[in-house]
């Protein structure tokens, strides 16, 4: 049932006594809800708040559950507004559904942005309504009435359950205006809540991707080209013989070998062996010198141009100019790439696995197959991790054209070496930067131009310090490569962030200023007399500023070397200090201090994890991963060449959040981008050698 | 139990594929990422390159025989702590605790650190990973001295 903007649909909302609540979670505009009551249809309810008589709050997440904790965030927003006791509430993963959800998908730390005021209606709306059952049951005016974890209480000790309200609450009309609890009387928002999948993860259940397993599924792998290169010839003829194999098939370049299990895939796949058209095949060698064309070219996209940069940098008194490269990296997931896909006689499919968008692997596998996307159901598993790689639904389609070409439900699995060989990357880029400092040592010109590889605009042409300097030319240079490429946690940003933050540190250097002050000064100029637009909120940089360099005792602690950074990404703020100390003649990251400003914390435990883990995640990424490319074939493709951090390597991490109550905002990757700002800035304060490339441990 | 399979196979693929136990799980397939850890005769061990034919007759536990009820120590902590964010590495880091745990029921921070720094966790809930190791030694000799306290009463 879809609800249109400014309308109500009201259907009869009893199935064994049950309130259901529909609510549209993913309209555009979230000050404009509508709330849908409805039936459970034969006991399956989408979208929908659902309280049975016992008392039981059910709720299905619509979003996909990659490790951010959405699952979790979402039903406590409506529990925290609806007033029940978060022991009562039990979360069900909905699959794909456009018939009742918009935006469900996991991308852009996007999810309690756009869904905060949604999560609150529907919680407030409901608990509207279980009072005015109680009014009207016990004949007194709705607002004597108070509420508290699922009971609705009245002046006289009177004492009903939602569950019990249930039904008259049903047939009540949904309330249009309803008002939200103060956010000083909240119960279970900005209190630590643990993953309600906790439970499952650790008892071993099977829900992730990988461990899908359905009736008659076959088990496929799959041999792709060298980057750049066709597939000219293959010879499978001993797979063929060898025990569990059903067939070899090849498909746009691709040679499946399709069997019974796994090892026995597994196996046999060794034994197969592809000829290649070359093609133009690209190595390290080729991507350098694309970085240096880039450089070189006249023909770069201006970004932004703020005063006349070139006449500033000509008078300026000192001129700071640096350069910084990122490589192409793996996004890594614990989990490999994996999908089910079961393309049936009767024209329907169902596709089941790990994918962040299943609205766009829907339509994709209807447009491949030519099928209209109706007969194209999807089932979201859980996902062991994903960093932006799941994004591209690659995986869901070659499961879709194996099956479609063996006429058998299978599951395409990637080996770790496919899923570290095989494409989609972190896009490498270069960035060249210039500064011209006026006698006082204050930056007047600022030049940037990021040449990426397959990364489009390798610049965000607005960052902070653009607004508070006069002169600014950014500009961006696209090579296009065979090497495949996508957004990975923080798109663009999880690089440039540390180009960015590493340079004005420098900048700082030249200037004789501190890094802190420099940057308030910056942001004291934002906010009075802004150069050009501004995307950021002077005030709430200002203020992550301040909380980090109080609470990190900046400059403050003896034999201890400071790096400072701040970001604003994702729309939310991250100011870092990273503590590096000479251990064992050593330089090393031993704290790291963060101070989020994301606006209200839904579930501080997640919060929590998930600025931990994006600090380790970059700053792992930043010392530690490089693909290397040799012609069209990327190495090394497993652990034991591919370094990930590890337990003994993380600094302690102190994450502080900034208490403001305004709307939250994304948390799943803004802490990721001055990560490798604040290291690089402190391993600089203790050796003096600045970092201009990652990984810096080569 | 006995399967008829390539005595090749390593155990993963047969407990995965052949057994339907699920919870131990592939991520690199060369013992580097600990994600397959189970234990044999008591020992975590990698068990996506051990040969099914290299442990006839010996005793395996994975994750879902780890406790009965999910109550084992290590389990509780984890959710306790609220150590998953992912969770997919989670039954491989908490087969090598509750190991490093038999071996050493009170174990020192750098004891825990080293024990646990062959798993690999690309969420980065290492710091918790380190403290739900922790508090399940905690866990765990408090119901030891529950237990001796009601034999002794």
């Amino acid at each position: 049932m879809k609800s249109t903007r400014r309308s109500f649909i009201q259907k009869t909302a009893l199935y064994s006594g049950a309130f259901c609540l529909g609510f549209d979670w993913f309209q555009a505009n979230g000050k404009d809800v509508s709330m849908v009551q409805t039936t459970m249809d034969s006991g399956r309810f989408n979208a929908f708040l659902a309280i049975d008589p016992s008392g039981k709050v059910i709720l299905y997440s619509p979003n996909p559950e990659i490790g951010q904790g959405i699952k979790t965030a979402f039903p406590v927003v409506v529990a925290e507004e609806l007033d029940v006791d978060w022991k009562d509430v039990e979360v069900r993963q909905a699959n794909l559904d456009t018939q009742n959800f918009e935006r469900q998908l996991t991308g852009g730390s996007g999810a309690l942005k756009h869904s905060w005021e949604r999560l609150r209606k529907a919680g407030a709306t409901a608990r509207k309504m279980f009072i005015q059952a109680a009014a009207q049951t016990w004949k007194l005016d709705a607002s004597t009435l108070k509420t508290s974890k699922g009971f609705v209480l009245g002046p006289n000790g009177q004492k009903a359950s939602y569950g019990s309200l249930a039904e008259i609450a049903s047939k009540l009309p949904v309330p249009t205006e309803v008002t939200y609890k103060n956010r000083k009387d909240y119960q279970i928002i900005g209190k630590r809540t643990k993953g309600v999948d906790n439970k499952n993860v650790v008892l071993g259940k099977p829900v992730f991707g990988l461990d899908i397993d359905k009736p008659g599924m076959l088990i496929a792998q799959i041999i792709r080209p060298p980057f750049g290169a066709t597939l000219k010839s293959f010879d499978a003829a001993d797979a063929l013989k060898m025990p569990g194999i059903i067939d070899v098939v090849s498909f746009k370049n691709k040679v499946a070998i399709v069997g019974k299990s796994t090892w026995e895939v597994m196996k046999a796949r060794g034994t197969v062996s592809c000829k290649y058209n070359p093609g133009d095949l690209e190595s390290d060698s080729t991507h350098q010198k694309w970085f240096d064309e880039g450089m070189k070219t006249d023909k770069a996209t201006v970004q932004r141009k703020d005063g006349d940069f070139a006449a500033a940098l000509a008078r300026s008194a000192k001129v700071v100019e640096a350069t910084y490269e990122c490589p192409f990296i793996s996004h890594s997931p614990m989990e490999p790439m994996n999908f089910f896909a079961d393309v049936r006689a009767d024209g329907t499919v169902l596709l089941a696995g790990p994918t962040q968008v299943p609205q766009s692997a829907q339509k994709a596998v209807a447009s491949l197959l030519k099928i209209d996307e109706k007969k194209v159901e999807v089932e979201l598993s859980k996902m062991g991790g994903g960093f932006g790689r799941r994004l591209n639904n690659d995986f869901a389609l070659d499961a879709a054209e194996l099956s479609s070409i063996i006429k058998k439900p299978v599951k395409v699995m990637w080996t770790r070496e496919d899923d570290m060989g095989g494409g989609i990357y972190r896009p490498a880029a270069r960035y060249h930067f210039k500064a011209g400092l006026d006698a006082s040592g204050n930056m007047i010109a600022f030049y940037l131009r990021g040449v990426g590889i397959n990364a489009g605009n390798a610049t965000r042409q607005d960052n902070f310090p653009v607004g508070a300097i006069e002169n600014v030319l950014v500009e961006s240079v696209n090579q296009v490569s065979a090497v495949s490429t996508g957004p990975w946690r923080a798109p663009i940003t999880n690089f440039l962030g540390y180009a960015e933050q590493a340079f004005l540190d420098e900048v700082a250097e030249a200037g004789g200023k501190d890094p802190v002050q420099m940057r308030l000064d910056w942001l004291a100029r934002a906010k009075s007399n802004p150069v050009g637009k501004i995307t950021y909120e002077p005030d709430r940089f200002i203020e992550v500023i301040k909380q980090a360099a109080e609470k990190s005792n900046w400059k403050k602690k003896p034999g201890v070397h400071q790096g400072f950074s701040v970001y604003f990404s994702h729309l939310s703020y991250v100011a870092q200090v990273a503590d590096a100390q000479i251990v064992d003649g050593k330089a090393k990251i031993t704290h790291v201090t963060a101070v989020t400003d994301c606006g209200e914390v839904v579930n501080l435990s997640g919060a929590e994890n998930q600025i931990k883990g994006a600090i380790i995640d970059g700053m792992g990424h930043a010392m530690f991963a490089k693909l290397r490319f040799n012609e069209g074939v990327a190495s090394p493709t497993n652990f034991n060449g591919y370094r990930l951090i590890k337990g003994n390597e993380i600094p302690t991490i102190n994450a502080y959040f900034v208490d403001n109550g305004i709307e939250p905002t994304g948390l799943g990757e803004p802490a990721l981008p001055p990560t490798g700002g604040s290291v690089a800035n402190a391993l600089y304060a203790a050796t003096k050698k600045r970092l201009y490339k990652q990984p810096f441990e080569v | 139990m006995s399967l008829d399979i390539d005595p090749n196979t390593p155990l993963l693929w047969a407990l995965r594929d052949h057994m339907s136990l699920k919870g131990t799980k592939y991520g690199c397939g060369i013992a580097q990422c600990g994600a397959c850890t189970v234990w044999v005769n008591g020992e975590a061990t990698r068990s996506c390159v051990l040969p099914i034919s290299a442990v006839a007759n010996a005793d395996i536990t994975t994750i879902e025989g780890l406790s009965d009820h999910g109550d084992h120590p290590v389990q509780v902590a984890w959710d306790e702590l609220d150590v998953p964010q992912c969770g997919y590495c989670q039954a491989g880091q908490i087969m090598t605790a509750a190991s490093l745990l038999k071996k050493k029921p009170n174990p020192s921070k750098t004891e825990i650190v080293d024990g646990m720094s062959g798993n690999i966790c690309r969420c980065g809930t290492y710091h918790r990973i380190q403290e739900a190791v922790k508090l399940a030694s905690e866990i765990a000799s408090k119901k030891k001295t529950k237990s001796t306290v009601k034999k002794s009463a």
